[in-house]
């Protein structure tokens, strides 16, 4: 997998392609912005990592010149500037995913795993299966094995979000984001509880657990430990 | 200094109180106010002109006319007379109206071929010129008190066969007094017209430069920094009242978001010294023991953590900032307040569970708002987190509709807020003494105020009887379909 890194900060940058190459990705890097886009534009990249105020060409920009010449490869906007108006504004202009700075990297590999599974799935796609657990999106059921689950909407929709990403960590902010579409941070441990519920469910009378909680990351839904 | 060295110098110099008056002089006339009422006086002196002119013209061509009109009555009343008695009968007529002096000022002369009168009270045939009327404009010699004067007549001829001539005129003395008077009256009235104009537009234009001046020193002062200083009101409600009115306004709210920010800025610094004192002596404390690596990890991972909680108390900083910026008025979003509840309280409600409260959304759907979900969500969000965290047992997100105002409330069964401090939870970093040793970061209100206050929403506390009520109140959306 090749992602293209376009940062000004030499500092950000280096931690940036260190933690990714360790990730196991190969790294391309730019430093200004009319490189990036060039880069961009001639590279075949799987996903571009985009700071938002560069030199030579301000992110956004560079985004919208990228998507006018119908180059769709999934981008991540990073951005110091946090409010729901830069955030709206940033996934208009073509981004794909927006991470306010500072962030943690588990995050942001987190998302970035997101994007480029975003684009290899089928979208019509109607049943979701890991290990023995089974979603099907059109009856809206759950089951587990031969046992049906009962679960509450939100549950239903908490579920799905992991079996798309089974196999990869998803963060509590992506939850809340992609499941509750709230953009803040709650001070309590909300979705802690909420995913101990769908645990209870799921988990808690089957031999073999799949829900994990990862150490200062978030979740992962996966089949082996 | 001589004479010469002193004239060589500018004005302002050699005459210093002359200097003062020029300048200002100078500066009077460059204001806008001056040159208005320049205009206006310029205007003024032309239509007062005018006027006067015009009175002049009709007055002195009226006399002229009847001048006129008399002497041709009187030289048809005599051509009748000559055509019934002939030249003797004429001569008779004139020789009795020359008689003596009747006091209207008529001559009358009769004279023959060669110009010897005949008749009448003129003693020559006078020498005169011929006006654009066809009239003879002459002077006459006239007994004055003290010697002979000599006044102005206008005169008409009508030849009478054979060379005799008989001409009927009339002392026009009186009617060239009263155009004078005319005359001097309207240079006179004209001349105080000016100056009363002049001296009027000098205080008008004073006064309105002296009032523009007051708004111009305050904004001086203001711009020095004395940001408390106000423009004075004379209680007119004229334009300049209201502009200075507006000013100070203007300049109450820049002073309330500089104080503001001062205390922001205040706070910051002294909340967030605490926590980077913490996280730098903690980082400090792992460097001396190196050879301990799973303390030196926990102790690394515990500053990441301190670093995570600061960096939350500063999003939930911007964030306040960024709801603080002002009213809102043009949100694309309406929104169903009970709607919003739900979904908040649905977030909370495993939580709410999990520590043995009973939560929940009383209200009535359609009752809407304009506003930006993702803050009252926020806001909704800090204070479930509040209840959750101070209250006890039961927790009741209540929508209504009370008084065209689209009402939140959330009350909790905690010990609530004694009523003296129920201002004060709402600045920042402002944590009650009991609550001291709960985590949080004594933001939570301060956002709920700025997210109420940019959607023009009032938020107050109040006693649940027991525990606390927080109550917003929206200016209700009219929905279409009621």
């Amino acid at each position: 997998m090749k992602l293209l890194v376009i940062e000004d900060d030499r500092e950000t940058a280096a931690y940036l392609i260190k933690g990714l190459s360790e990730s196991g990705y190969t790294v391309d890097h730019s430093g200004d912005g009319r490189e990036g886009l060039f880069l961009a534009t001639s590279g075949s990249y799987d996903a571009i990592v985009l700071d938002r105020m560069l030199p030579g060409m301000d992110g956004l920009a560079l985004l919208g010149a990228l998507r006018g010449a119908q180059i769709r490869t999934p981008a991540l906007i990073l951005s110091a500037l946090g409010s729901v108006d830069d955030r709206v504004k940033g996934l208009r202009s073509g981004g794909d995913d927006y991470l306010v700075k500072p962030f943690a990297f588990s995050e942001l590999l987190a998302r970035i795993e997101a994007l480029l599974r975003r684009g290899a799935q089928a979208p019509t796609e109607t049943r979701l299966r890991v290990a023995d657990l089974e979603l099907d999106l059109l009856t809206r059921t759950v089951k587990r094995g031969d046992k049906v689950i009962d679960l509450l909407p939100r549950e239903f929709q908490l579920l799905e979000y992991l079996m798309r990403n089974a196999g990869h960590v998803v963060t509590r902010t992506m939850l809340l984001e992609n499941v509750w579409d709230y953009h803040f941070d709650p001070q309590t441990n909300v979705i802690d509880v909420h995913v101990s519920r769908l645990r209870q469910k799921i988990d808690k009378q089957f031999e073999r657990p799949l829900l994990h909680t990862v150490r200062g990351a978030g979740y992962c839904l996966r089949a082996g430990e | 200094m001589t004479i010469a060295e002193k004239l060589r110098l500018p004005a302002a110099r050699r005459w210093p109180a002359a200097g003062a008056i020029l300048r200002r002089t100078h500066r009077l006339v460059r204001t806008h106010a001056f040159r208005l009422a320049g205009l206006y006086f310029a205007v003024f002196v032309l239509s007062v002109l005018g006027v006067l002119f015009f009175v002049y013209w009709t007055s002195a061509d009226f006399v002229e006319r009847q001048t006129e009109t008399t002497l041709d009555a009187e030289i048809t009343g005599l051509a009748e007379q000559y055509a019934q008695r002939g030249l003797s009968g004429l001569v008779q007529i004139v020789a009795a109206r020359s008689a003596g002096d009747r006091g209207d000022g008529m001559l009358y002369l009769i004279a023959n071929r060669d110009g010897r009168p005949l008749a009448g009270n003129i003693s020559g045939w006078p020498d005169g010129t011929l006006t654009a009327s066809g009239s003879l404009s002459f002077q006459i010699e006239v007994p004055g008190r003290a010697h002979e004067e000599s006044h102005p007549a206008r005169g008409k001829l009508f030849a009478i066969p054979d060379g005799y001539r008989l001409l009927v005129g009339r002392d026009i003395s009186d009617a060239a007094a009263f155009r004078d008077r005319v005359k001097t009256t309207l240079v006179w009235s004209g001349l105080l017209a000016l100056a009363l104009g002049l001296v009027g537009g000098t205080v008008m234009s004073r006064n309105m430069l002296r009032r523009v001046e007051e708004v111009n020193r305050t904004a001086e002062r203001v711009i020095a920094g004395n940001l408390s200083d106000r423009v004075p009101r004379l209680g007119t409600a004229d334009e300049f009242d209201q502009l200075a009115a507006n000013l100070n306004s203007m300049l109450d709210q820049i002073e309330r978001l500089m104080a503001g920010m001062r205390e922001v800025t205040d706070n910051v610094a002294h909340d967030l010294k605490t926590p980077l004192a913490r996280l730098r002596a903690r980082l400090e404390l792992a460097l001396l023991a190196p050879a301990d690596k799973s303390a030196q990890a926990e102790a690394i991972r515990t500053a990441i953590g301190e670093a995570d909680r600061m960096l939350a108390t500063f999003n939930a900083l911007l964030s306040i900032a960024e709801a603080e910026a002002g009213v809102r008025t043009d949100f694309a979003e309406t929104l169903d307040l009970a709607e919003l509840a739900g979904a908040v309280a649905e977030l909370y409600e495993p939580v709410a569970e999990e520590k043995g409260f009973a939560m929940r959304v009383e209200g009535v759907d359609g009752v809407l708002i304009r506003g930006d979900r993702h803050l009252l969500s926020q806001a909704l969000a800090n204070l479930l987190d509040n209840a959750l965290k101070y209250g006890d047992g039961e927790i009741v997100v209540a929508v209504s509709r009370e008084a065209g105002r689209a009402v939140l409330e959330v009350r909790d069964r905690g010990p609530g807020i004694p009523e003296r401090e129920r201002e004060a939870v709402f600045d920042r970093f402002v944590r009650l003494e009991p609550s001291r040793s709960t985590p949080g970061n004594g933001l939570g209100l301060s956002l709920v105020r700025a997210v109420a206050h940019r959607h023009n929403a009032t938020v107050a506390l109040a006693d649940n009887r027991p525990g606390l009520k927080v109550r917003l109140e929206f200016p209700e959306f009219p929905a279409f379909a009621e």
